[in-house]
């Protein structure tokens, strides 16, 4: 094999050609494959608004709602826990909410509180660093976490803090404040969560 | 293979008939030569090489068991969970065959890690075998990703909440990162169109791969042939007459008989821990996966299986947003590199020894630390967060990384001992 041997030019083309498409032709057929992965007609169907009734809401106290699969936690805040969040204000990260408003705080709620009414906080219970749903540590006192505690929620997976707005403490793996749902009260004691006012 | 004439079998008694029949249709004798009887291993292989074979046999227990768990499990968000208490009461043995396969799964990652712990100690991940190495790589991190899959299923709180966090670790990948993990779950959160799928990549698709890198490995090792504890190859010596390497005994029967030796203690441990602590503590079964799923509420504690906790430590140990680039961000990056950096050992290792015999001090220290560092991690990481544990981790992760973005400079300074000729004992 000394000569090289002599290369059919019109047909390497044809080979050439021929891979190309059939290279394409297989990555176009991983579409569908890879499409089917994505959420199903009735996945996205899931999503409607849910009626929360906090009649029964002592102060100082919490309840859960399920809204599209996530907990949505609304506290009755009393005096002395809208004073903590004045006082944790040069401990959280973005103490105003300016960071991606459009996503985790509606305009009623880019306030102080970070609520419609002061007394009602409801936030999306998820954090928003992986995903687990901190636990409420809502009386003000030393804790292993902080010593100088002013109440608020703590994310047992890693360590995040947030004080009693929702809002992430400094230097936590946590980069943003909890979520604020779209939400608006019925009435004084019926709020619908998932629906705001101008819907 | 075949350039020789096919000699008729003979030794085999009334099977030389069917065995020519056959070795004349497959290369069966042929094949069973190049990776048995005629694979020559260093004569020297001690207590660390049982892990290789152990691993291999984990993979077959955890495919056999797993096949049996299939015929009852159900993989519904509705239905799971009480399918596999279906399974640990009422099923016969089936007892028996979930506990095999969740012990397997621990015992599985113990061999992984002493096997790839060995590589570090003998240098076996070096040239020519950088490609065994990576192959071996790849397992790794697919059996990771089996793991995963498969702590989904049994659809417990630390199941959920595990998924949860893992699937919003690319949620942290910037701009795509967010479709991404919803493509993943296949809907807005973790839900039955999750586990269902989890399922099928549990069941099929990684075990697939996984049993076509082990043959990778497998082959890729009898190319380039063991590696001994000296770090010297047994190829360089070779008897002039046969061209069989003088230190190199035929893998069958010496070594087959050595592994089923180590097969039979570790299936006397497995034993031990199927029978008399198959929650190992709630280490191998955490006790609140004994609860089901709730999206609503995150478990009190939540850590992983302890075979992701020194990864997972060091995820949570980055809490400072370093440039434009939010901590959590880093936190996943560091994550993922503490977790494939080894695959660029064969590179960073500069030493003119390869084994840990002939090192020189800077790199047994080095390596002391890093394991010391990788045991602290591992704990930290079944434990809660606090300020002074953070700190802890912090420092071990550092420590973690300087091992090996160091090492290009450590082992060149490196005072080594000359390698033998030959294999020691």
């Amino acid at each position: 094999m000394s000569e090289k041997p002599e290369v059919n030019r019109a047909r390497r083309r044809i080979l050439i050609a021929t891979t190309c498409a059939g290279g394409v032709a297989s990555v176009a057929s991983a579409v569908p494959f890879v499409a089917s992965m994505l959420p199903s007609e009735r996945a996205k169907a899931m999503g409607a608004p849910v009626e929360a009734d906090i009649s029964y809401l002592a102060p100082g106290e919490m309840m859960r709602v399920e809204w599209r699969g996530q907990p949505v936690w609304i506290v009755h805040r009393t005096k002395e826990m809208l004073d903590a969040v004045k006082a944790t204000d040069d401990k959280v990260a973005d103490p105003k909410s300016e960071r991606k408003p459009s996503e985790l705080t509606p305009a009623y709620a880019r306030n102080e509180f970070r609520s419609i009414k002061p007394e009602y906080l409801v936030v999306v219970g998820i954090c928003s660093h992986l995903g687990c749903s901190p636990t409420d540590r809502l009386k003000a006192g030393p804790e292993a976490f902080d010593p100088e505690w002013k109440g608020g929620f703590y994310c047992p997976c890693h360590g995040s803090l947030f004080d009693l707005a929702g809002r992430v403490y400094k230097n936590k793996p946590a980069p943003d404040n909890l979520a604020v749902p779209p939400y608006t009260f019925l009435s004084d004691t019926k709020l619908v969560i998932g629906e705001d006012k101008k819907a | 293979m075949a350039a020789t004439e096919k000699q008729p079998i003979t030794g085999a008694g009334p099977f030389n008939g069917i065995l020519t029949w056959v070795d004349e249709r497959f290369p069966l004798m042929a094949t069973l030569k190049e990776h048995l009887t005629e694979y020559y291993a260093p004569k020297n292989f001690n207590f660390w090489y049982y892990f290789g074979s152990l691993a291999l046999l984990a993979f077959v227990l955890q495919v056999a068991t797993g096949i049996f768990l299939t015929m009852h499990y159900k993989p519904d968000a509705n239905l799971a969970f009480a399918s596999v208490e279906y399974i640990m009461r009422d099923v016969p043995w089936g007892w028996l065959i979930r506990y095999m396969h969740s012990t397997g799964a621990s015992l599985f990652f113990v061999c992984i890690y002493l096997h790839m712990f060995r590589a570090m100690l003998y240098g076996s991940y070096r040239k020519p075998r950088e490609l065994l190495w990576i192959f071996g790589m790849f397992i790794f991190l697919c059996l990771m990703a089996e793991a995963f899959f498969g702590y989904l299923l049994p659809w417990g709180q630390m199941s959920y909440w595990g998924a949860q966090v893992i699937v919003n670790l690319f949620a942290a990948i910037p701009v795509i990162g967010p479709d991404l993990a919803i493509w993943i779950r296949g809907d807005y959160v973790v839900s039955d169109a999750t586990l269902n799928r989890f399922f099928a990549f549990h069941v099929i698709a990684i075990p697939f791969v996984l049993a076509g890198l082990v043959a990778a490995h497998l082959l890729a090792l009898h190319e380039v042939g063991s590696n001994s504890p000296d770090g010297i190859e047994i190829k360089k010596n070779k008897d002039p007459k046969t061209g069989i390497p003088l230190d190199g005994i035929p893998f069958h029967p010496y070594y087959t008989v050595k592994d089923i030796f180590g097969a039979a203690v570790f299936m006397f441990v497995f034993a031990v821990i199927v029978f008399f602590a198959p929650e190992f503590g709630g280490y191998f079964l955490e006790y609140n996966n004994f609860v089901a799923a709730d999206p609503l509420r995150t478990p009190q504690h939540i850590a992983p299986v302890w075979y992701f906790t020194p990864y997972y430590s060091i995820l949570r140990s980055i809490t400072i947003n370093f440039f434009w680039i939010d901590a959590k961000v880093w936190g996943v990056i560091a994550m993922g590199v503490s977790a494939t950096i080894f695959f660029l050992l064969p590179w960073l290792d500069r030493s003119p020894a390869k084994s840990i015999r002939y090192r020189g001090p800077i790199y047994k220290t080095a390596l002391a630390v890093f394991v010391v560092c990788f045991l602290i991690l591992g704990y930290l990481g079944t434990q809660s967060v606090t300020e002074g544990r953070t700190l802890l981790a912090q420092i071990c992760t550092v420590l973690y990384f300087l091992f090996f973005l160091l090492m290009p400079w450590y082992t060149t300074i490196d005072t080594c001992e000359p390698e033998p000729e030959r294999v020691t004992k």
